[in-house]
């Protein structure tokens, strides 16, 4: 029933969110114990694309786009020290990434979203649409139904798989109590400190950080917290290896540092359902061979799908609990993109210092707003 | 997707030749490319993308991808859900396929 020593901080859910904060929590000296659940867990972490993405993203909040910008301009340095403490090559190429179109509109929409983006983000923001010969002298391969696309600088892409596993050696080489295969069904705020409670286990902490993906709306709730998150399916499909053709990722379709192509391009409200439609796939292949007519010929090996946590804004929620104080909810749908963040000044606001200004407005209450 | 193979008339099918890297192959029509292949001793089939480790078939049975090889062209077919026919050009992969260009 016991188990093990109490540590300052326990985190729930051992995903790329909780691993990155328990890394981060870590570093700073702190005693940390992360829960992660069963392989029958929805696994956003072992799912996703692998994206360092910055461009369009806060369009509607300038507040999400500095805290984007500032997560990738820390990227390579956030990679470059968890490289050098487990040994573990992150692929992370960061050299830019390209959104591409396929007609006029789609480029004007772009246009409009980051010359948006750009007018409200109070700080530099580098892009650049681009015609179709700036295109083809970034990407070679991009084939003549392209008309056009937006290039960002700090853009890149990572190894998803390779970065979940650095973080899980570094935080085992930092001494975190690391339980698997534990799903929290009870939490409690009790004489000042936390109780989660699973069949067999007990586990008491100072403080608690809830970073368990969907599993976050139940949880949240139980310490005077919200997360109202639902599942949004991306389907993904992996081609063999190839030598390198595509030097940069794009939106939808990137090379792996293995040489792997990975195409994802779906959104689907299907519920608690990870599994692939034929229909679905053969969009994502369609448009990518549109996109790269040299994809044509070659075979697609994988496909799986993955659930998204997304809130009802699609924005992330960082929250302290106004009732249990101590305890902090943690939800995004970019948690590749903002895992050096969550590493360091998210960190660092959860063990008792400033909250980040990027995150002012990221908390359940926006949710709350009458509707007419 | 299965077809009924009698062991005791393997040898009857008719002889045809093949070429692998350029050699002449005396193979059996209809069997498999990577037991034809196997036979002849062409060890090792093809080498690792990642390692450049050496491979060979292993399951036989299409779902390990370790038996890619060249055929008429197409790289990284399945040898062991390949059936040979006279006149079939196999190469060995030395590192990836190429996407766009020539292999």
């Amino acid at each position: 029933m016991a188990s093990g020593q109490d540590t300052e901080f326990l985190v729930i859910g051992g995903g790329v969110v909780g691993a990155a904060i328990a890394y981060g929590l870590l570093r700073r000296g702190r005693t940390v114990r992360l829960l992660d659940e069963g392989d029958d867990a929805f696994r956003a972490a072992r799912g996703n694309f692998g994206l360092v993405w910055v461009q369009g993203k806060g369009a509607g909040n300038p507040g999400y786009a500095r805290w984007s910008c500032a997560a990738a301009r820390d990227w390579q340095g956030f990679a470059d020290e968890l490289e050098h403490r487990t040994g573990t090559d992150l692929q992370l190429q960061q050299a830019g990434g390209m959104h591409l179109c396929l007609n006029d509109d789609e480029m004007a929409a772009r246009q409009l979203e980051l010359d948006t983006v750009a007018s409200r983000i109070g700080e530099p923001y580098p892009y650049e649409m681009l015609d179709p010969a700036q295109l083809a002298r970034l990407l070679p391969s991009v084939g003549p139904e392209v008309v056009g696309g937006s290039f960002s600088p700090l853009d890149g892409h990572v190894s998803p798989l390779r970065l979940l596993k650095a973080l899980h050696q570094a935080i085992d080489a930092l001494g975190a109590q690391h339980e698997a295969g534990v799903r929290i069904d009870d939490l409690a705020h009790v004489g000042g400190r936390f109780v989660a409670r699973a069949p067999n286990h007990v586990f008491e902490a100072d403080r608690v950080v809830l970073a368990a993906g969907l599993g976050n709306a139940l949880l949240a709730p139980m310490l005077g917290l919200e997360a109202p998150v639902t599942p949004v399916r991306g389907q993904v499909l992996v081609c063999e290896r190839a030598a390198p053709f595509l030097p940069l990722p794009t939106l939808h379709v990137r090379q792996t540092g293995d040489g792997s192509v990975q195409i994802g391009d779906s959104k689907e409200n299907v519920g608690m359902d990870d599994g692939t439609s034929i229909d679905q796939l053969s969009r994502i292949a369609a448009r990518a061979v549109r996109c790269f007519p040299v994809l044509a010929n070659v075979n697609v090996v994988r496909a799986w799908g993955a659930l998204r946590v997304m809130t009802p804004d699609g924005l992330p929620i960082y929250e302290e609990s106004p009732t249990c104080p101590g305890a902090f909810v943690v939800t995004c749908h970019s948690g590749i993109t903002l895992a050096s963040a969550h590493a360091g000044v998210l960190a660092a606001w959860l063990d008792g210092g400033e909250r980040p200004a990027h995150i002012d407005t990221f908390t359940a209450d926006r949710f709350h707003v009458q509707r007419s | 997707m299965f077809r009924e193979v009698d062991a005791s008339r393997l040898d009857e099918a008719p002889a045809c030749h093949i070429e692998v890297d350029g050699h002449k192959v005396a193979v059996r029509e209809g069997e498999p490319l990577a037991a034809a292949l196997l036979k002849a001793a062409v060890i090792p089939m093809r080498h690792s993308v990642v390692s450049g480790e050496p491979r060979a078939p292993y399951c036989m049975m299409g779902v390990c991808f370790e038996c890619l090889v060249e055929v008429d062209g197409v790289p990284n077919v399945q040898a062991c859900m390949t059936s040979v026919r006279e006149g079939m050009t196999v190469r060995r992969q030395h590192g990836a396929r190429q996407i766009g260009g020539q292999a």
